[in-house]
């Protein structure tokens, strides 16, 4: 009989990381069924391919950093990073965006900054926006609601327009894209902002089709979907609440104020929650605890800063949506927030305190 | 005309910052050499001359005039790497002339054996030999600084170099090292 | 303050950040009485069992000890006596292991108790109201009572502290998920649980009495809200049960609110805590005059059959205790002293219960997995969850504590205040990367505290150094002035027109032009010290030539050197003898080289291996020796014999003379002398190197005997005997050189049979085989060497010409000699052969053999069979050796040259001067011994 040494404490709670992953990803599923039910299987498409690409990027990286294989690609961050990466790409956007995409995100933002735990910036919002900046046309070029298309996209469509560019039937992306009337559709937060620089009012832009009768047909869903996922990462404690709240809630006070101020030049502030990317970066994104910051107040001024930047973006910038950017400089602030945001350690500065 | 003015408006602003550097330079004058200070500071003070110089002060001196950082056997890995890190340079390994084993000891006299010649005495750098010719010598323990510069000298070879023990006080939580009996 | 009672009256308490809800296991135990102590075969008693420093032991082994009888002595406040838990016999004190997680040992007394549990004379006090604070304090102390807690704080260090006290809490918490062993004393003791507080009442009044207690301990509570109830400042407080609120800190915080300052005791707040076990310990000690013996154990856990609280004697083995509770897991035991959370693995189960001892626990491999099993999860990368910041009862930054921890930056890590950490393990117990926080923190502590200690040394030894670098400027300075004034009053003197001075000056005068020509003479002037020189001639010797002219102008040079010497008694010449010591090495050197370019063809292989090193030893070893040696001619020479200053003049200029005369005499004495001289490091033995030089001085006698057979010189024997007398009854110290000495005389330069002899000779362990081994081979090569000397000698003697051929004849001759030597010794120990060439030796040799085989003999005595036996080899191959040596060189020549055995040293200073240096000459193989007869005869002090 042997005895042997450990360092206590000599009992754990046993949760996991890899558990934890798998969490968040079993999280999106909600939201990944609307994006299916709305705009068909382009993004399931792209879900697969990056995840595939990503376990392959992974191992080959792994294997060269030579580090262990079996538990770190298992560890369901790569996958969860290709999923993420996968929902955001735009459902007919060609095969190779989603493969370069996961790859950056794999090897260049996650690995070589040091693997999981050392990546300062999201690699699915990194690859994002990587992706948005070299291929714009690919990128923007979203897919309208299934039941606002002229024409009847299945699978099979789906696919080959993913690889080749054109359905059997020989349509181009653009045509697909076309609506019925003869123009070419956006999302909803393209639309309204396409429409402010026609000279149009947001309450005008709320009469296109893409919008419907809510914030959008499809995306209001999705969003939806995204935050009943959320809200069961935070039942099981999975993500911690301060982060999202404090997004939401800066992105709701920002777009208060900016449509109080100017109501035919802003949209509502549940048009601002419920389209674009709002809700997963609020649940998803922002909360990625890696490049996020640590501390509860950290956290709330993190989720803070990025509503700001998401509200300023989609309102003054370039782009009409603005989490991946928003997610991007909030990274980068993490580190200079946790510096300022340290907890009163016990016993220490007493008299601050009172 | 107008390079004329521009050249002497030039002229005024470089006067003004070499009077203000040179001012600088008075004012913020620093005495001594800050960096041999420095590298002073790292050197673990056991002034065993394995470096070659005489003392861990003239090889602060000499690591700031350009001699190589990785002459410090006592100090090891961690010294090199602080002074690469003070100096800018790279990370040497450990001079391969020196013994890279620097667990720290302490000189012990094997007192039947000593014959009071006083040379040891005469070796130690920090004035930790006690004794006096004729007289058995002893060391203080606690001052020694397990530089061995005192075992060579000795005529009968009666100063030898123990490791210091581990205790309960001194112990660094290697739990791997921790013997574990077997009982029946 | 009101308010603080107000709440706690309410049942609203405050909230320590963090904490954790580890999952309960106290059912296991909780609800089972306390079993009574049994007592082991023995006891192991650390003498230190709580913080501070360790009483001094004042029984002996041996000793009958009654129960309760103290057996050491607190000698300083922070020391504590420790006592006989039962009544038995001391049967060891002896270095154990010690409950700590380091699992080193400490002094501990073996106690083998006789059964009979017989207690000591006890006075009871029923009525300690009336004693005072001091006597009730000092009850505390010699009871030996500390913090039962867990971290073991003296307890009347504690509570004898003058500030005034607002709060005594009791803790009671107990919030580790096993442990009840609190649980059930207050459940069965709790009458004197609240004399132990009423007697700390007393000591301390305090305003309040807060019993803190977790609520899931509801008997407990029960008993306690009964007993106290009709005591108004007492106050039961159930608070919330979360892990750690049992920490004295945190349980302070949510008690009153308060913190308590980093770096700061809890009593500058106006708190004392107190655990309950201690006021169990109080009152046993202050009123029944029981002192600490024995404390109430959890020993829980799956692994155990019956699991349950006991009372176990201090000393008592865990072992024992969990044998006792049906301990049945027989593979990849576990035992944790302490809870889950803050215990630590024992490496066996004979580690002793101790004061602080308050859990055993054996869990079993579902409740605590093993780190080595496959299930167990292996540590990942931090993904900055945080957590463990969450978790945090100090408010820490576990996962910055730990990046700072792996990368060893310790000012980050103070920063972030790693010293406030409590080790609690929350953070480590919620960490999905199963990263072992709590330790990397403790090793990083540890690193920082040794660093520290670390520091304060350097900066000792930076002071102390250059305290040392100013003593010693501060001497020479002082020595500088007194050389100065010497000089000044000689200078004063030799002006002051006396005959005397007259003559000095003249002498002065005489020296100085010498010098003069000299420098003239000499082609190179540098001024290097005498090792250097001898260094550059070692290196420099392959390539000299061998030029017979030069060599007669170096004797002649030589001859005037030694002149020099003797007559530059001169004071004021210390600089410049010491340059003309210089200028005439190279002189007197390049005769040895000349000698060596002679002797390469006798031993090519000998010279390139003469090192730098090697040669400073051997110059070093020469001037020693000259040193002894001049030490003796001052002694002899009344003249000389006026200032130590001159004396050692005296002894430097001697010194070149003697290395070059010395080298003269032996070319390859460099390389010997070497070898010999690493070969006599590891002698340390003294009684060896006696043996030593005891032999070797029969191998002189013994080659004083040949010489004395052939026709020699009259004043040989005379030189001789004294030294071999002085060889003889040679003083212990003056020995231990000798080896090396007689090694480098006597060896011949088959370096190869050096080699392999001392191959075998490392072999056997002990070192005297070694000296004796060497020795024998020593004395065995003297015969040859003596040939060689002779044949120098006579080069040196008839000045070249006719006697280099001979020269060259006997060194062919010679250099068959190695080659036959070493395939004998190369035969390895084939006993036949040994054998063989020792009889033969013997029929050819008759008078070597006695002498080996006395030194046999006194060699065999001390040693062992096989040492015997490794000598015996030993001696039998330098046996073999030398008869291969003796058999090539038996021609005429030969034996002229044994005739001049020992007058070659003798023999050249003779032609040179007077008697007096023929001696200096003669001995300096062994100038050691010399120096002591001269010693012994002069009542010279010397130096």
């Amino acid at each position: 009989m042997a005895f042997w040494i450990a360092s206590s404490p000599h009992n754990h709670q046993q949760s996991e990381t890899s558990a934890l992953m798998r969490m968040v990803i079993y999280a999106t599923i909600p939201g990944i069924f609307a994006q299916w039910y709305f705009f068909g299987w382009g993004n399931l498409i792209h879900i697969s391919l990056a995840v595939i690409t990503a376990i392959i990027a992974e191992f080959t990286i792994l294997s060269l950093r030579k580090k262990q294989i079996t538990q770190q690609l298992f560890d369901g961050s790569a996958i969860l990073t290709a999923v993420l990466l996968g929902i955001s790409l735009p459902a007919l956007a060609p095969w190779w965006v989603t493969i370069t995409g996961t790859v950056f995100a794999i090897v260049v933002v996650k690995q070589l900054y040091g693997g999981l735990g050392h990546n300062p910036f999201n690699p699915a919002m990194a690859a994002y926006v990587m992706l948005l900046i070299s291929f714009p046309v690919q990128m923007t070029s979203w897919q309208p609601p299934l039941s606002l298309l002229a024409m009847d996209i299945q699978l099979t469509d789906t696919l080959y327009v993913i690889f080749s560019g054109y359905t059997p039937q020989g349509y181009s992306v653009e045509q697909i894209r076309t609506h019925i009337d003869g123009f070419t559709m956006a999302t909803p937060l393209d639309t309204v902002k396409t429409n402010l620089t026609l000279g149009l009012t947001v309450v005008e832009s709320m009469e296109a089709p893409t919008i419907g009768k809510h914030f959008g047909v499809g995306w209001e869903w999705i969003n939806a979907g995204f935050l009943l996922g959320g809200l069961f990462l935070l039942s099981k404690k999975a993500i911690h609440w301060t982060t999202p709240t404090s997004f939401l809630f800066s992105l709701f006070v920002c777009s208060f104020i900016a449509f109080i101020i100017s109501p035919d030049s802003s949209a509502s502030t549940m048009f601002h929650w419920f389209t674009g990317a709002t809700m997963l970066g609020a649940f998803f994104i922002l909360t990625d605890p890696v490049s996020g910051a640590t501390s509860v107040k950290g956290r709330l001024i993190f989720g803070a800063l990025a509503g700001l930047l998401v509200f300023l973006i989609r309102k003054f910038g370039g782009y009409p949506d603005a989490v991946a950017f928003a997610v991007l400089l909030c990274n980068m602030s993490a580190p200079l927030i946790d510096q300022y945001t340290r907890p009163r350690t016990y016993g220490h500065q007493l008299g601050e305190k009172k | 005309m107008s390079t004329l003015i521009a050249i002497l408006v030039i002229g005024v602003i470089a006067a003004l910052f070499g009077a203000l550097l040179g001012f600088a330079s008075v004012r913020f004058k620093v005495e001594g050499d800050p960096l041999a200070e420095q590298l002073d500071a790292l050197l673990p003070q056991t002034q065993c001359g394995q470096c070659g110089y005489p003392g861990c002060k003239p090889y602060a001196e000499a690591v700031a005039n350009g001699e190589a950082i990785n002459k410090c056997a006592p100090g090891g890995e961690d010294t090199i790497k602080k002074i690469a890190d003070l100096m800018g340079v790279e990370v040497q390994p450990l001079d391969e002339n020196h013994e890279t084993d620097n667990s720290p000891k302490v000189a012990f006299i094997i007192e039947e054996d000593c014959i009071g010649c006083t040379k040891c005495i005469q070796a130690c750098p920090v004035d930790a030999i006690i004794g006096t010719t004729k007289q058995m010598h002893t060391i203080i323990a606690d001052e020694c600084t397990g530089c061995d510069l005192c075992v060579a000298p000795c005529p009968v070879d009666c100063i030898e170099m123990i490791p210091v023990a581990t205790t309960t006080q001194n112990w660094q939580w290697d739990l791997n090292n921790i013997p574990v009996v077997q009982v029946d | 303050m009101d308010s603080v009672i107000e709440r706690i009256q309410k049942g609203n308490f405050w909230q320590f950040h963090g904490g954790i809800h580890p999952p309960e296991q106290k059912f296991l135990t909780s609800t089972k009485p306390i079993a009574s102590a049994q007592i082991p075969e023995q006891l192991i008693i650390p003498i230190r069992q709580h913080i501070g420093q360790a009483g001094k032991l004042i029984v002996n082994i041996g000793d009958k000890v009654l129960k309760g009888q103290v057996l050491s002595t607190a000698d300083n406040p922070m020391s504590l006596p420790i006592h006989a838990p039962t009544s038995g016999t001391v049967s060891a004190v002896q270095s154990m292991a010690i409950p700590h997680p380091s699992g080193l040992s400490e002094t501990c007394l073996i106690l083998t108790p006789d059964g009979e549990d017989t207690w000591k004379k006890r006075y009871i006090c029923p009525d300690y109201q009336n004693l005072t604070k001091e006597t009730i304090l000092d009850k505390i102390a010699n009871a030996g009572i500390a913090g039962m807690g867990g971290a073991g704080f003296p307890t009347q260090v504690k509570v004898s502290t003058l500030a005034k006290i607002d709060y005594l809490i009791i803790n009671a918490a107990e919030c580790e998920p096993y442990i009840t062993a609190d649980d059930l004393l207050i459940q069965e003791h709790s009458p004197t649980i609240l004399d132990g507080i009423k007697i700390l009442d007393h000591v301390l009044a305090p305003k309040n009495i807060l019993i803190g207690i977790e609520d899931n301990k509801p008997t407990a509570i029960e008993v306690l809200k009964k007993v106290t109830a009709d005591i108004e400042h007492i106050k039961i407080c159930v608070i919330p049960t979360k892990y750690p609120s049992g920490g004295e800190k945190q349980l302070i915080q949510i008690l009153t609110g308060q913190e308590v300052p980093s770096g700061v005791l809890p009593s500058s707040l106006g708190i004392v805590m107190q655990n309950v076990a201690t006021c169990f310990a109080i009152a046993e000690a202050v009123i029944s005059d029981t002192p600490l013996i024995k404390r109430v154990v959890t020993v829980s856990g799956q692994a155990l059959e019956k699991p349950q609280n006991v009372w176990a004697l201090i000393g008592t083995p865990v072992g024992f205790l969990t044998q006792q509770c049906g301990y049945t897991n027989s593979q990849d035991k576990h035992l944790i002293m302490g809870g889950p959370m803050m215990g630590f693995s024992l490496p066996n189960d004979q580690i002793p219960v101790i004061k602080t001892t308050n859990c055993i626990l054996a869990p079993s491999e579902i409740e605590i997995a093993s780190p080595f099993s496959s299930t167990s999860r292996k540590e990942v990368e931090c993904i900055r969850c945080g957590l463990c910041a969450d978790a945090c009862p100090a408010q820490l930054l576990p996962q910055e504590l730990q990046w700072s921890a792996k990368a060893k930056d310790q000012p980050q890590l103070e920063k972030l205040n790693l010293f406030d950490c409590i080790e609690c393990g929350a953070c480590a117990y919620v960490c999905p990367s199963q990263i072992p926080l709590v330790h990397y923190y403790r090793v990083a502590k540890a690193e920082i505290r040794q660093q520290k200690l670390l520091d304060i040394k350097a900066e000792k030894a930076k002071v102390r150094f250059e305290a040392r670098k100013l003593r010693l400027e501060r001497e020479k300075i002082a020595r500088a002035e007194k050389h100065k004034k010497a000089a000044e009053a000689r200078k004063a003197r030799m002006n002051a027109g006396t005959p005397a001075a007259k003559s000095e000056k003249s002498a002065v005068a005489a020296a100085l032009a010498r010098v003069k020509a000299k420098k003239a003479q000499s082609n190179s002037n540098d001024d290097k010290t005498i090792d250097t020189t001898v260094t550059a001639v070692a290196n420099e010797s392959v390539e000299q030539v061998n030029d017979s002219k030069s060599q007669v102008a170096n004797a002649i040079a030589r001859a005037k050197a030694k002149k020099l010497a003797q007559q530059n008694q001169v004071k004021l010449e210390s600089i410049d003898t010491a340059q003309d010591i210089a200028l005439q090495k190279p002189a007197a050197t390049s005769q040895v080289e000349t000698a060596k370019a002679s002797d390469n063809k006798v031993e090519p292989k000998s010279s390139p291996k003469v090192s730098d090193k090697k040669s400073k030893v051997a110059a070093a070893v020469a001037k020693a020796k000259a040193k002894a040696e001049a030490k003796k001619h001052q002694s002899e020479d009344s003249a000389n014999a006026q200032e130590p200053i001159e004396a050692k003049q005296v002894k430097r200029k001697i010194d070149a003379p003697f290395e070059s005369s010395n080298e003269n005499v032996h070319p390859d004495i460099v390389v010997q002398t070497s070898t010999a001289d690493i070969k006599s490091n590891p002698i340390e033995d003294k009684k060896a190197k006696v043996a030593a030089a005891v032999a070797k001085a029969k191998a002189k006698a013994q080659a004083k005997k040949r010489k004395d057979a052939a026709t020699t010189q009259a004043e040989e024997p005379v030189v001789e005997n004294p030294v071999l007398d002085s060889a003889a009854v040679v003083n212990v110290e003056k020995a231990e050189i000798k080896p090396a000495i007689s090694e480098s005389n006597n060896k011949p330069q088959a370096d190869e049979q050096t080699t392999t002899t001392d191959d075998k000779a490392d072999i056997t362990t002990a070192k005297k085989a070694k000296v004796a081994a060497v020795v024998a081979k020593a004395k065995a090569k003297s015969k040859a060497q003596n040939k060689t000397k002779a044949t120098e000698a006579e080069v040196e003697q008839k000045a070249v010409k006719n006697n280099i051929s001979n020269v060259q004849k006997s060194g062919d001759r010679y250099t068959q000699s190695p080659e036959h030597n070493t395939s004998s010794s190369d035969g390895k120990v084939s006993e036949q052969v040994i054998t063989n060439n020792a009889l033969s030796q013997e029929n050819q040799l008759p008078d070597l053999t006695p002498q080996n085989q006395q030194h046999l003999e006194k060699t065999d005595k001390p040693k062992s069979a096989d040492r015997k036996a490794k000598i015996a080899a030993a001696i039998a191959k330098a046996k073999a050796k030398k008869l291969a040596q003796t058999s090539q060189s038996a021609t005429e020549t030969e034996s002229t040259v044994e005739n001049e055995i020992d007058n070659s040293p003798s023999k050249k200073p003779a032609t040179i001067d007077e008697q007096k240096k023929a001696r200096i000459a003669a001995t300096i193989a062994k100038a050691k011994a010399k120096k002591l007869a001269a010693s012994s005869k002069n009542s010279q002090p010397s130096e």
